[in-house]
């Protein structure tokens, strides 16, 4: 059915390099998740082709690759406008293997829950040749925090089924790295430069999962590409459970945080090492309970990281590493201080 | 209006008397029409489509998903996406609403889903205003929807019903809003007839079917909607190299909307009894009139009973009623307009530094002409203003005076405003 | 559609009717990966982290599909047993 058009590259045995995602009508099987990456390489493909064209070294392509890797069957993908969905689909050209729509900057949840409404409207009426078809959102920190809020608010309350992916990288990147709710204080942007008077930012981040969380939506989780097991298992558990799921991925930018492209996978580790960025998942009935390395920080607080580790990568932090600028440090070390300490009273898996 | 010249295969005795207001009716349409989401945030004067609408749902009586959203914008953000999905989906709104939603309203027809919304008409703010005018219908003028009026409740709610069918239409695949005047028309009873239901699900086919696709990377035709059979991708990023051919792609498709909306009249006409002129406009009496009277939506009712009575007195005026506003049907108003000595364009909505938006169009139609009608522009009826009989019938009689002096001036006027 | 289509037979809707694997970004790169076999664990975490799909297993090796390889290195870095190195390329 497919057209010889995706290159063979570089089989000597077994299925192409690249697949489309082609579930006939009736098919039944669902996937699962495997961890072992001999057999994840053998038996799945990622729902975004190359040739896309993110920058090279971003995370955003990472951080769709491992999740759809956690996909179970039908999925349908909705985008926000940003840099994934720009760079993805410069027409003619498409990178996805799987259906996919963008509408608008800040509209993915509302099309999501439309999309997600057909689907039962489709199934109620017999129409729908499948058990279930998972939606999935990836959307920017710009379609989220901000001008997208309020839509992924009423999709949230309506109680919608489908996964919010947030690719979290700090600014409005696609249009040239300017400031949005999620940037970080005292970082620099284009519309937060570091000045003569100001050093960059002087708002403090929108703590955006814990406002899904207040939402009382059935998961709630954090994730980074680097964890990726971790980051695996939370969207897994995302598209299995009923109802809405958000996931708040951090997704470095070694345009907009200036850092080398090597390194991508390492910032957000070191943002994790630091308790900058924690690993934590929530849902109505166990609460906050912290993953992975942040779980393993809890139990052995030497692990943890001065906040001078995750800052000293990064070029939009650089002003903060000049000696005038101490202060600053000492209040982000302050500021991630009480948040960690915040998160370990509330979560239920923090050693006592 | 019904012209019953043959047996309509679903007789008036078999059809059902209902006593409704236009939003009533129009959600009886949508209740009919196996619609599979409606995404609808509430407006006055649209607000009693979506309560009754709601009532349906919690009675069971319909299988449509009903997602009640949290504004507008995001009600035709879900709607694309069900449209998207190869769901058939509806909304409804009005004035701000649609002020709102208008950025995906551009978006829902590039991507050719075949959506239909009602648009109670109502004013645009400020001051803000609840009451009827078609500012709001003019605001998505530019937008690449299909754009018809209805003059009362039985049309509001036959239109509803078509608009599906002309939406779904292989030829077609774009939008149709479907425009009641708010309040005289959505909260005013009259006694309409409603079809059964398995006619209406005869009339448009059952379920919505998707249309067909050809892309490089399949090697037949694939269905048109987000399928995990065959992954698409809607709503690309266009550079210049490709965004000016995606437009004209557009425009080119309303070409098909008259043949279509003639084709989908004659055939209720057939199946009702009932049928709206040839389904793009609606004359009386424009054969042999010096003045017509063009108006659109339920100020066109009581123009045509002001015409009925002076023609009676023996005036040779006429009422041409516009059902479709877009795609704007030139040759059609020229053809209709060319005998008149003057033709009054009646209007309720305006554009600031320019003349309304509907003599915009009736000019441009009858510009070709060797001989043409003087044209006049009148503004009436903004933010619910009444347009009572006496009112028409002075300014006939008026035009009837200028005429014969010679003078026809200003060119822009408004009817019932106090300086 | 090699030349660039007209209107009349573009796709409707504006859908995609390539796929990017026909968009080589290979040339983007100027430094490239280069797997030392020697030193190779197969691990796969290149394979796994590639942000442009452009390591591939092929059964038996993790390969460099250089097609598309940008050369941005998060290869080599998480390398494990550092048998990736970036090269310039020629």
């Amino acid at each position: 059915m497919v057209v010889k058009t995706i290159p063979e590259f570089p089989v000597k045995k077994g299925e192409p390099a690249y697949k489309l995602w082609l579930f006939e009508p009736g098919e039944r099987k669902e996937m699962p998740l495997v961890f072992n990456l001999r057999q994840l390489a053998e038996t799945r493909r990622p729902a975004l082709l190359p040739g896309h064209r993110l920058c090279a070294g971003c995370a955003a392509p990472i951080v769709v690759k491992l999740a759809s890797f956690a996909f179970r069957g039908p999925t349908i993908v909705v985008t926000a406008t940003g840099c994934l969905e720009v760079s993805s689909t410069i027409f003619p050209y498409t990178s996805w293997a799987v259906p996919w729509i963008h509408n608008a900057f800040e509209n993915a949840a509302a099309t999501a829950s439309g999309i997600e409404a057909a689907v039962k409207a489709l199934k109620k009426t017999g129409r729908l040749p499948y058990d279930q078809v998972d939606v999935v959102v990836f959307a920017g920190d710009g379609g989220t925090f901000d001008i997208g809020f309020q839509s992924l608010s009423g999709a949230a309350e309506r109680g919608h089924d489908f996964l919010y992916i947030l690719y979290d990288n700090e600014a409005y990147m696609n249009t040239g790295i300017q400031r949005s709710g999620g940037t970080p204080k005292y970082a620099w942007t284009t519309t937060s430069p570091v000045g003569s008077v100001l050093p960059g930012k002087m708002e403090s981040k929108k703590p955006i999962a814990e406002i899904m969380v207040a939402h009382r939506i059935p998961y709630v989780a954090t994730a980074t590409p680097a964890h990726w097991m971790d980051f695996m298992k939370k969207v897994r558990k995302g598209i299995e459970v009923e109802g809405p799921a958000f996931i708040h991925a951090l997704s470095s930018c070694d345009r907009g945080w200036r850092h080398d492209t090597a390194i991508t996978l390492e910032v957000t580790r070191r943002a994790v090492d630091t308790c900058y960025f924690p690993l934590w998942e929530w849902t109505p009935q166990s609460g906050y309970m912290l993953t992975d390395r942040s779980l393993a920080i809890a139990r052995n607080p030497q692990l943890k990281q001065p906040i001078e580790k995750y800052l000293e990568l990064q070029g939009r932090f650089r002003h903060l590493l000049k000696p005038e600028n101490k202060h600053l440090v000492k209040e982000l070390q302050e500021l991630v201080d009480a948040a960690w300490e915040e998160l370990l009273r509330k979560a239920s898996n923090a050693p006592r | 209006m019904a012209q019953t010249l043959v047996k309509p295969k679903i007789p008036v005795e078999k059809q059902v008397l209902m006593t409704v207001n236009g939003d009533e009716a129009v959600a009886y349409a949508v209740k009919q029409s196996l619609v599979d989401v409606v995404a609808a945030y509430p407006i006055t004067p649209q607000t009693i489509i979506v309560e009754k609408f709601s009532e349906f749902v919690a009675d069971g009586e319909v299988n449509t998903v009903f997602v009640p959203v949290e504004s507008e914008h995001s009600a035709m953000s879900t709607c694309v996406g069900a449209a998207a999905a190869g769901a058939r989906a509806f909304t409804a709104t009005s004035s701000q609403g649609l002020a709102l939603m208008v950025e995906v309203v551009y978006i829902a027809s590039a991507l050719r889903l075949p959506i239909v919304m009602a648009v109670v008409n109502r004013a645009l703010s400020a001051p803000i205003n609840i009451h009827n005018d078609h500012s709001d219908a003019y605001l998505m003028r530019d937008s690449g929807w299909i754009q018809l009026f209805a003059e009362n409740v039985q049309e509001a709610y036959d239109t509803t019903i078509q608009a599906f069918r002309i939406a779904e239409d292989e030829r077609v695949l774009l939008p149709v809003a479907v425009n009641l005047d708010g309040f005289f028309l959505s909260h005013t009873l009259e006694n309409i007839y409603m079809l059964p239901d398995e006619s209406v699900h005869d009339f448009l086919g059952g379920y919505r079917r998707v249309s067909k696709v050809r892309v490089d990377y399949f090697d037949e035709e694939v269905p048109l909607a987000l399928n995990p059979a065959r992954p698409l991708s809607f709503g690309s990023l266009d550079l210049y190299d490709y965004y000016f051919e995606h437009k004209v792609q557009q425009v080119e498709a309303m070409k098909n909307v008259p043949e279509v909306v003639r084709e989908v009249n004659e055939e209720w006409f057939k199946l009702t009894g009932r049928r709206y002129g040839d389904g793009i406009m609606d004359g009386y009496g424009v054969e042999d009139a010096d003045i017509i009277l063009l108006a659109m939506g339920s100020g066109a009712g009581t123009m045509r009973s002001v015409v009925r009575k002076l023609r009676r007195e023996g005036l040779r005026v006429g009422l041409l009623k516009l059902r479709m506003f877009r795609p704007f049907p030139f040759k059609d108003i020229a053809d209709k307009l060319r005998n008149a000595k003057l033709v009054a364009v009646m209007e309720k909505g305006i554009s600031p530094g320019s003349y309304g938006p509907l003599f915009l169009e009736v000019n441009t139609a009858l510009y070709d002409l060797k001989e043409r009608p003087i044209l006049v522009n009148y503004i009436y009826g903004l933010g619910g203003r009444d347009l009572v009989p006496d009112m028409v019938e002075n300014m006939v009689k008026g035009l009837f005076k200028e005429l014969e002096s010679g003078l026809v001036q200003p060119k822009l006027r408004y009817l019932g405003v106090r300086e | 559609m090699a030349q660039q289509a007209g209107w009349r037979s573009l796709p409707k809707a504006g859908v995609a009717f390539r796929l990017s694997t026909d968009y080589k970004t290979g040339d983007w790169r100027a430094l490239k990966p280069v797997i030392d076999y020697n030193k190779c664990t197969k691990c796969m975490l290149c394979w796994l982290f590639c942000p442009d799909m452009a390591i591939v297993w092929d059964g038996e090796n993790v390969v460099v599909n250089y097609d598309y390889c940008k050369g941005c290195g998060i290869c080599a870095n998480e390398c494990p047993v550092k048998a990736i190195s970036m090269i310039p390329e020629s």
